[in-house]
C-alpha cells in the first residue's frame, strides 16, 4: 500500500496527465460524430446568450447585403404569385387546393455562431425545439443550401455546415440529369467537390449543380454551385469536379430551416421496403 | 501571492475574451486559425506545481471548447501543452535563480529564450489540435500546412501581445 502511494506521489504529474487526457479524448470521441448535444445543452444557457448578443452587433454590418438578397428573393416570389399572371380565360382559371399538398415549410432563423476555417465547421442558430426545429432538417439561404441540423435544444440549434468532413449531399447536374455526391475537402471555404459523375458525361465549366432531393432532407432543385473545373484522375471512372459554392459561408446571417412535412412518410416507406429486401 | 493569483485570473479572462470574440472569427483560406489563448498556459509562474499546471490547462481548453462547440478538442491539446511545459523549460534552459513569483515572459527571459519556448509549445499544441480535429493521417500534409501556418500566426500574435501589454522593467 505504501509503495502504491509512493508510486502515485512520485508519478502524480504523469498520472494526472494521462487521466485528464483520457477524459478529453473520451469527450472528443463521443462527440466527434455529429458533435452530440451534451455540450450544447449544458453550455447552452451561457454560450447561446453570449453569441446572440455578439451577433446582434455583427449583423448590422451585413444589413445592406441581407436586404439586397431579400429583395431579390421577393421579386422572384412576386413573379410566381397569381397577381402577376394575366387571367386570359376567366372560365377555367381557378386554384384547386386538392391538387397541391404542401410538402415543405420554412422557419426563419438567424446565424449566431459560424466558422469556415476548420476542417469540420458548424453553425449555431437562434431558434430551437420551441420553434419546431428538429434534427435532420435542411438549412438553406436564398442563394442555396447551407447545412443540416444535427442537434437541437430548447432555444438553439446546431447545424452541420456543408464545410464539414461528414457532408454528403445528393446532387444533380440539371443540364444532363447526372447524379453525384457533394463533399468538402477542407481547403477552400468557397469550393466544394462533386464526385460520382461518370467520366463519359460531357461537362462544361459554369454548369450549375443543384440538389437532387433524393435524401428526404433537402428539397430538390436548390442551388449548390457552378462547376469550376473538372478532371478524371488516372485509373478512375468518375470525375473529380471542384465547384464554386453559390452560398458565401463566411457571411451567413438569416437562413431558412426547411421542414419536410412528408419526411416521416418517406422514411417509413423506405424502411418497409428495406425490410422486405432483407427477408 | 494574492497579487499573482489575481493577475493570472485577469489574464485568463482577457485571453478567453480575445480568443472567443475576435480570433475565433479570423481565418484565411481555411488555413489560418490563431489560438492565442495558449499564452495563459505559457505565462504561468515557474513555480506552479505540476498538478495545478495540468488542471489549469484542462480548464483553459475546456472553456474554449464550450464556446467553439468542440468538446474535448482544445482540452486535449491544452493538457498536452501543459504536460510538455516543464520539459520544454528544461530543454530551453533554466535560469539559475528566480523567485517564486517569476514567470516565463518575454521581459523576464529575453526574446531568444521566449521565442524558442513559445514556438515549441505552440507547435505542439497546434499539431495535437489539428490532427485530433481531422482524426486521421489521410490528409497529412494538408493538415501539417495548417499547423505550420497557424503556429506562425499564433506566435506572431503572442510576441505582439507581449510587447504591447508586458510591464516595462528596468534593466538589471
Amino acid at each position: 500500500m505504501r509503495n502504491i502511494l509512493a508510486f502515485i506521489v512520485r508519478f502524480h504529474f504523469l498520472l494526472l496527465f494521462i487521466i485528464l487526457e483520457v477524459v478529453a479524448i473520451t469527450m472528443l470521441v463521443n462527440s466527434t460524430y455529429y458533435q452530440q448535444s451534451a455540450i450544447l445543452n449544458t453550455g447552452n444557457a451561457v454560450t447561446g446568450k453570449f453569441y446572440t448578443s455578439a451577433s446582434n452587433i455583427t449583423s448590422y454590418f451585413k444589413l445592406r447585403r441581407t436586404n439586397e438578397l431579400l429583395s431579390i428573393e421577393n421579386s422572384i416570389l412576386r413573379q410566381g404569385s397569381e397577381f402577376s399572371f394575366l387571367k386570359n380565360d376567366t372560365n377555367s382559371f381557378w386554384k384547386s387546393d386538392t391538387l397541391y399538398k404542401q410538402q415543405y415549410k420554412y422557419i426563419v432563423a438567424r446565424v449566431i455562431h459560424n466558422s469556415v476555417g476548420k476542417r469540420n465547421n458548424y453553425i449555431m442558430l437562434d431558434k430551437g425545439k420551441r420553434f419546431g426545429i428538429q434534427k435532420d432538417m435542411a438549412v438553406i439561404t436564398p442563394n442555396g443550401i447551407a447545412g443540416t441540423v444535427v442537434s437541437v435544444s430548447e432555444n438553439f440549434s446546431w447545424v452541420m455546415s456543408l464545410l464539414n468532413k461528414h457532408t454528403r449531399v445528393s446532387a444533380r447536374i440539371p443540364k444532363n440529369g447526372q447524379m453525384g455526391t457533394v463533399v468538402w475537402n477542407g481547403v477552400d471555404p468557397s469550393v466544394g467537390t462533386l464526385t460520382d459523375i461518370p467520366a463519359h458525361v460531357k461537362l462544361l465549366r459554369g454548369d450549375t449543380i443543384v440538389t437532387s432531393g433524393f435524401s428526404n432532407i433537402f428539397p430538390s432543385g436548390l442551388m449548390l454551385g457552378t462547376i469550376k473545373d473538372f478532371r478524371v484522375e488516372q485509373g478512375e471512372h468518375f470525375y473529380l469536379i471542384p465547384f464554386t459554392f453559390s452560398v458565401d459561408f463566411n457571411s451567413l446571417d438569416y437562413v431558412y430551416v426547411v421542414k419536410n412535412l412528408m419526411k416521416e412518410e418517406q422514411d417509413q416507406l423506405k424502411q418497409t421496403t428495406g425490410e422486405q429486401a432483407n427477408e | 501571492m494574492n497579487r499573482l493569483v489575481f493577475q493570472n485570473i485577469f489574464r485568463f479572462v482577457l485571453l478567453m475574451l480575445l480568443q472567443i470574440v475576435l480570433l475565433n472569427k479570423i481565418n484565411f483560406y481555411g488555413y489560418l486559425n490563431p489560438f492565442v489563448y495558449i499564452l495563459f498556459i505559457l505565462l504561468l509562474p515557474f513555480e506552479t506545481p505540476g498538478w495545478l499546471l495540468l488542471v489549469l490547462s484542462f480548464v483553459t481548453g475546456f472553456t474554449i471548447d464550450i464556446f467553439s462547440g468542440t468538446p474535448g478538442l482544445h482540452t486535449a491539446a491544452s493538457v498536452l501543452a501543459g504536460f510538455a511545459r516543464p520539459s520544454v523549460i528544461k530543454l530551453v534552459g533554466e535560469r539559475d535563480e528566480y523567485d517564486s513569483s517569476m514567470y516565463p515572459s518575454l521581459q523576464n527571459m529575453g526574446l531568444k529564450w521566449f521565442l524558442t519556448y513559445t514556438v515549441i509549445l505552440v507547435f505542439l499544441h497546434h499539431a495535437a489540435l489539428n490532427f485530433l480535429d481531422v482524426f486521421s493521417f489521410v490528409e497529412f500534409f494538408q493538415t501539417l500546412l495548417r499547423v505550420l501556418v497557424s503556429t506562425i500566426f499564433t506566435v506572431l500574435f503572442i510576441i505582439l501581445i507581449e510587447y504591447i501589454f508586458a510591464p516595462r522593467k528596468e534593466k538589471r
